[in-house]
């Protein structure tokens, strides 16, 4: 056998039940995760219909003991504006305003934050947000807690059985609660498009809450394959594909992320290129792509012109069960980013048709207080 | 008994007559996942042993298929151009990709029966 620079991969709490479960499991961010169970496109589908249990235990929860005005020296989001129990979705960017990570950001009290990264940021952002804040806010990885999606239009009434508290969270809101007699950390948020939770919990009683949540009726488990495609349908970015260090929160398509008072003040990372492609707008833009046809177009493929110019590079890319044929992300030239127009995506080396189209793909469904 | 033979790449050939009916192995689609598209060979194009001849979309990734022998795609199954998972739900038989006509027969005796595809795809697992 070859020497290779192989780490044993890691394992969330839930590793034994998704065995149990039959998940095919791959290796994902130095984690073995499940992608899928009874198949990606009935996952998928379950999700939109129903409610979807993910593990996301892999991703890194990370508390902050400093203010606000401390953590807005590291992201372009409004901190300080944002009241205890709400999050907001955010960015780490770099001097250069390339984007080093996006994370979720719930105030917990005055001085007291709660941050979910991306496991394969993880790491990285820790160390960051240690230099970043040293001597202004106290920064501590969670490895012990385990985090569970439950998302999909069911999931708001599977909760509430087990957590009658959980009803009132709106959109974007997050409280401590237990659920099914378990301490947690429960926020109305996701990432397929749907409405539904997350739960920050204790490691060793995330299997326990995943069984109780499990044996509810409406609910199965789904893996990161589906968690890909409803989040592509969703028009939702995945770190290190559709962002990264070389693409800046303009280009991408985030600059709601900015916050009015720092579109003025600045002061954070790359705050003097960002703003400047804020006023006179970015080289290129993120779009989302709709292939004619059914041939799949994916990540890396060349966006061509009509003319057969190359104008860019799909960044995501895949079958979108709820819309029923391909879909697909990119940066594009800006100057061609209007929705309708034409391009051509160079799969196997043919030219196929395909338009610029608005995102998301499929109406997002967040919740909504009547 | 089966009259199946498969190729290292998880194709399967059905020999009738001097026709091979051919197709991707139950395994195959296992490990694809659910499949989404098939981008078949020209009617009438010749091809050569284990060479890419087309191509099978899941939702996870695209994959070559190869030519398990040499000849003459004489057909390809339309069915799937509209009903991709047919390959999911009957990899070897409603779900089969192209019919070559045989150029030289004696390329079949280079593939793996049943049982010996079967200890194959063990040791991969």
């Amino acid at each position: 056998m070859p020497e290779s620079p192989y780490t044993p991969s890691q394992r969330t709490p839930l590793y034994a039940l998704h065995l149990e479960l039959g998940g095919k499991m791959v290796p994902f961010a130095g984690y073995d995760m499940p992608v899928q169970y009874s198949g990606i496109i009935d996952e998928h589908s379950h999700t939109r219909t129903s409610a979807s249990l993910f593990d996301v235990s892999h991703m890194g929860q990370i508390r902050v003991a400093g203010d606000a005005v401390a953590l807005e020296t590291l992201v372009p989001g409004d901190i300080q504006g944002l009241a205890a129990g709400r999050m907001r979705y955010s960015l780490f960017t770099d001097a250069s305003g390339g984007i080093l990570d996006d994370l979720m950001i719930t105030r917990l009290g005055e001085a007291e934050f709660f941050v979910v990264v991306n496991a394969g940021c993880k790491v990285d952002d820790f160390r960051h947000m240690q230099s970043g804040l040293a001597g202004r806010a106290g920064v501590t990885l969670l490895p012990e807690r385990a985090l569970l999606a439950l998302q999909g239009p069911a999931a708001a009434g599977v909760l509430r059985r087990l957590a009658p508290g959980s009803g009132a969270l709106a959109f974007l809101a997050a409280a401590a609660m237990d659920v099914a007699g378990i301490p947690c950390f429960v926020s109305r948020s996701g990432y397929t498009g749907e409405d539904g939770f997350e739960i920050s919990l204790a490691g060793d009683q995330a299997e326990r809450l995943a069984r109780r949540l499990l044996s509810e009726p409406g609910v199965k488990p789904a893996g990161l394959g589906a968690r890909d495609s409803l989040r592509l349908e969703a028009g939702l970015c995945l770190y290190g594909h559709d962002i990264d260090r070389t693409t800046s929160p303009i280009e991408a398509g985030l600059a709601w992320t900015i916050a009015k008072r720092r579109r003025v003040a600045g002061g954070f990372p790359g705050a003097a290129v960002i703003l400047e492609q804020l006023a006179n707008g970015p080289a290129r833009r993120r779009v989302g792509i709709r292939p004619e046809g059914r041939v799949v177009t994916r990540e890396g493929t060349a966006i061509l012109d009509s003319a057969g110019v190359a104008i860019g590079t799909i960044t995501s890319g895949g079958f979108g069960p709820t819309v029923g044929g391909p879909v697909a992300m990119g940066y594009v030239a800006a100057d061609q980013a209007k929705v309708g127009t034409p391009v051509r995506l160079a799969v196997r080396g043919t030219p196929r048709p395909g338009v610029v189209v608005a995102l998301p793909f499929v109406a997002t469904r967040y919740y909504r207080a009547t | 008994m089966s009259d199946l033979k498969f190729t290292e790449e998880h194709e399967w050939v059905r020999v009738e007559g001097d026709v091979a009916v051919c197709g991707i192995s139950d395994y195959a689609q296992d490990q694809l996942g659910d499949v989404v598209y098939v981008e078949l060979p020209a009617v009438g194009s010749k091809v050569v042993k284990l060479t890419e001849i087309a191509v099978v979309e899941s939702v996870k990734a695209a994959s070559d298929i190869y030519a398990p022998v040499s000849g003459e795609v004489i057909a390809v199954n339309e069915t799937l151009t509209e009903q991709p998972n047919v390959v999911n739900a009957d990899p070897t038989g409603e779900g089969w990709f192209f019919q070559i006509q045989l150029s030289d027969p004696a390329e079949l005796d280079d593939l793996m029966d049943e049982d010996a595809y079967r200890t194959y795809v063990e040791e991969l697992s």
